[in-house]
C-alpha cells in the first residue's frame, strides 16, 4: 500500500467509529432533544481545537455474546482542547453505543484521560449520558466506577472538575458528579438518582416520573446536587464557559486577570438598602453594584436561596462572594446555607480565590426540623470553612450581624484580614426585640403597660447596641465606611493582600464536620 | 424558576418579624409530632410476611409481633414492653410504606 491508501485508509476508519452508535441510534437521540457527544465537545472546546484519544479502542467482554457485538469507542468519547485557547481534558459519553454504558474499557478511557488531565495540571470536563453500569460485563464495570472516584478524589482542589449531566446518570455513576466541583443540568434532559422510578415502584409501591424523582429543576432546587440549571444545553454550554472564565487552572495558578472595568449598575449603592432592619431587598444589587461591569455569576441560584454565592470581578481579578439574602427567609443561617456557603469557601480556598462576604443576618433558622436535620454540624462547616481558609477574607457588615451568625460570617475572630461595617450595621448578641425580651424580662412582666415598656426597652437597646460602634470600639471591625467606599475599599483590600502569608499547623489533613 | 412579583411573607426571628420570601423547601417541611409510644410503625418500607399476635393478646417485652420483609431482610417488628395488641391495621402480604402504622398496643 501506497502512504496515501495508508491515509486513505486511516480516514475510512475514523469516520466508521466516529459514526459512534450509527445514524438510527443518533435519530433517537436528536429526538430525545439531545445532541451527540460529538457534538457536545465540539460546542465547549474553542473550534477545530479537539484531539480525541483511544477513537479505536474495543470493549473486552466475551460472555452474553458480547463477543459479537463491536461497540464504537466503547461508548465514550475522550480528548484534549482547548477553551479561550488554555488546554483542557474532555470526555463524553456517548449514549448511541449501548446506551453509553460504563464496561471495563469505557472506565479505563475516562480514567486515562483524568489521569491524563491531573498529570498536565488542567481542568477535566466530563459529560454523562450514560444507561449505567454494563451489565454484561459485572464487577469489571463496577471497578470501572471506583477507578473514577478514586481519580476524582485524588484530583480534588487539584484541577477543576467540571461535570455535565446530558441524559441519564443513575445509580453508582451519581458519585462521579457528586465528587467534583461543579454539576450541570439541563431541563428535561438530566436525570440522577441512586435507585429510579421503577424500583421504587416495585418496592415501595411509590409512583414518581424521573423528572419528579431526579430531573434538573429537583436537583437545583431541592437537593442542592447541582449548581447550574439550564434550559437548554447551548445555554448548558455558555454557563461553562462563563464559569470557565472565573476559575484558574489548577491550584498554584491565580484565575485569569481581565481588563478592569467600572461597574455599570443603575442602582445606587445607597439606596438598595432599606433602613428598616426588617425589610428585604436583593442582595444581588449590592453585589452589582460593587463588581467589575456590573457581572455576577452566580453558583447554585435556586438553592438555599437565603445565603448566595458565586463569582465576579475586583479590578479585573475574580473574588469569590458569599452573601445572605434577605430576600429569601430573611437571610438566615441554616442547614443548606451553611452547607452551600461552606463548600464554595472551600472551593475557593483550594484555588486561590479570594472571598468577599456580605453580611445581613437575622441569626439561624429556628425549628425541630432544622434542630434535627443537624444544624449544629451543618453550621459548623461553615465556621470551619471560613477559619480554615488562607487566601484573603474581606468583610462587609451592611446591617444585621446578630449572634452566632456573626461570629459565623467569616468574624474577625474566624481569622478576617478587613472587616468594614456601614453606618446601618447591628453587630450585637442578637436582635434588639430578642434582646429587650430577655435583658428587661422582670421589668417587662412587673409593668403596668407590658407592651409599652417592651417598646421602650426595645427602642433603649436599639440606641444603645443596635450600632456597629460598640464592635468598633473594641477593634472588631477594622473602619466604619460610607456604602459608597465599599468597592475602592475591596479593591484597597485585595492589592494589600497580593502577597499574604497565613502559615497553618502542618497536617495531613483537617477532620471537617462533613 | 424565578417568581413574578414578590408578595413578602412575614417570618420571625427572634422576636423580630421580617419581610421575605419563603424558599419551596421551607414551605415544604413536614411539622414534628411526638411519637406515640403505642403506635408501633414500620421503620422501613416492606411486605408484612407473618403477623404473630392477635387483637387483644397480653405480650411480654422482646416478644415477636410481626415480620417485615423489608431490603431482602426479614425483620422481627418486636413489642417495646409489657403490654396488650388492641388493634391490627395490617394484613399478611401486605405491602407497606415507611411509617406506617401496623399495631397499636397498650
Amino acid at each position: 500500500m501506497s502512504l496515501k491508501r495508508n491515509i486513505l485508509d486511516l480516514r475510512k476508519r475514523k469516520q466508521e467509529v466516529q459514526l459512534g452508535g450509527g445514524e438510527k441510534a443518533i435519530e433517537k437521540q436528536v429526538a430525545m432533544g439531545k445532541k451527540t457527544a460529538r457534538e457536545r465537545i465540539m460546542s465547549i472546546l474553542d473550534e477545530d481545537s479537539f484531539h480525541e484519544y483511544d477513537l479505536f479502542v474495543e470493549h473486552t467482554a466475551r460472555d452474553f455474546d458480547m463477543d459479537k457485538k463491536v461497540l464504537h469507542g466503547d461508548g465514550v468519547i475522550i480528548g484534549t482542547g482547548t477553551i479561550y485557547n488554555q488546554p483542557v481534558c474532555i470526555y463524553a459519553q456517548d449514549f448511541t453505543v449501548a446506551g453509553g454504558s460504563l464496561g471495563l474499557m469505557h472506565a479505563r478511557k475516562i480514567t486515562k484521560i483524568m489521569d491524563h488531565a491531573l498529570k498536565m495540571r488542567v481542568p477535566l470536563i466530563g459529560i454523562n449520558d450514560s444507561g449505567g453500569a454494563r451489565i454484561q460485563e459485572g464487577v469489571n464495570s463496577l471497578a470501572g466506577y471506583g477507578e473514577i472516584f478514586y481519580r476524582n478524589t485524588k484530583a480534588s482542589g487539584v484541577i477543576p472538575q467540571i461535570s455535565v449531566i446530558l441524559g441519564p446518570c443513575a445509580g453508582g455513576a451519581v458519585y462521579s458528579p457528586a465528587l467534583t466541583d461543579f454539576v450541570f443540568v439541563v431541563e428535561n434532559i438530566s436525570k440522577m438518582f441512586i435507585t429510579g422510578p421503577s424500583v421504587i415502584k416495585t418496592v415501595l409501591g411509590e409512583e414518581i416520573s424521573m423528572e419528579e424523582l431526579g430531573g434538573a429543576r429537583v436537583h437545583s432546587e431541592i437537593t442542592g446536587n447541582a449548581h447550574f440549571y439550564a434550559e437548554s444545553e447551548d445555554e448548558c454550554f455558555d454557563q461553562i464557559k462563563s464559569l470557565i472564565s472565573f476559575i484558574p487552572w489548577n491550584n498554584t495558578q491565580k484565575a485569569r486577570k481581565f481588563p478592569p472595568q467600572e461597574p455599570t449598575s443603575s442602582l445606587n449603592i445607597e439606596e438598595i438598602v432599606p433602613s428598616d432592619p426588617r425589610r428585604p431587598y436583593d442582595i444581588r444589587d449590592i453585589i452589582r453594584a460593587v463588581t467589575d461591569s456590573s457581572e455576577f455569576f452566580e453558583i447554585m441560584e435556586h438553592f438555599a436561596r437565603n445565603i448566595v454565592i458565586g463569582f465576579g470581578r475586583l479590578k479585573g481579578d475574580t473574588v469569590g462572594f458569599v452573601a445572605n439574602q434577605p430576600k429569601y427567609l430573611a437571610g438566615v443561617l441554616d442547614c443548606d446555607s451553611s452547607d452551600k456557603a461552606a463548600r464554595f469557601i472551600r472551593y475557593c480556598d483550594a484555588f486561590n480565590i479570594p472571598i468577599v462576604t456580605l453580611e445581613d443576618m437575622p441569626g439561624y433558622l429556628p425549628g425541630v426540623d432544622q434542630e434535627h436535620a443537624g444544624v449544629i454540624r451543618h453550621g459548623a462547616k461553615l465556621l470551619y470553612a471560613y477559619s480554615e481558609a488562607t487566601v484573603p477574607k474581606i468583610t462587609v457588615i451592611l446591617r444585621k450581624a446578630y449572634g452566632g451568625g456573626y461570629i459565623a460570617m467569616n468574624s474577625r475572630h474566624l481569622g478576617a484580614d478587613f472587616v468594614f461595617a456601614w453606618p446601618t450595621a447591628e453587630i450585637a448578641v442578637m436582635g434588639p426585640e430578642g434582646a429587650a425580651n430577655i435583658v428587661f424580662r422582670k421589668e417587662i412582666a412587673e409593668a403596668e403597660n407590658p407592651d409599652e415598656v417592651r417598646k421602650q426597652k426595645i427602642e433603649e437597646y436599639k440606641e444603645k447596641f443596635a450600632n456597629p460602634y460598640v464592635a468598633a470600639a473594641k477593634g472588631y471591625i477594622d473602619e466604619v465606611i460610607e456604602p459608597a467606599e465599599t468597592r475602592s475599599l475591596l479593591i484597597h483590600s485585595l492589592t494589600l493582600s497580593d502577597n499574604k502569608v497565613d502559615a497553618r499547623p502542618a497536617k495531613k489533613h483537617g477532620i471537617p464536620p462533613f | 424558576m424565578e417568581e413574578s412579583t414578590p408578595k413578602y411573607q412575614t417570618f420571625v426571628v427572634n422576636s423580630a418579624k421580617y419581610k421575605t420570601l419563603y424558599t419551596k423547601k421551607f414551605e415544604m417541611r413536614t411539622k414534628w409530632e411526638r411519637p406515640d409510644m403505642n403506635e408501633i410503625r414500620s421503620y422501613i418500607p416492606g411486605t408484612v410476611l407473618k403477623l404473630m399476635v392477635k387483637t387483644g393478646q397480653k405480650v411480654k417485652e422482646g416478644e415477636c409481633l410481626l415480620i417485615l420483609e423489608a431490603m431482602k431482610m426479614e425483620n422481627k417488628i418486636e413489642m417495646p414492653f409489657d403490654g396488650k395488641i388492641k388493634e391490627i391495621h395490617v394484613e399478611e402480604g401486605v405491602r407497606i410504606p415507611k411509617d406506617v402504622i401496623m399495631i397499636t398496643i397498650e
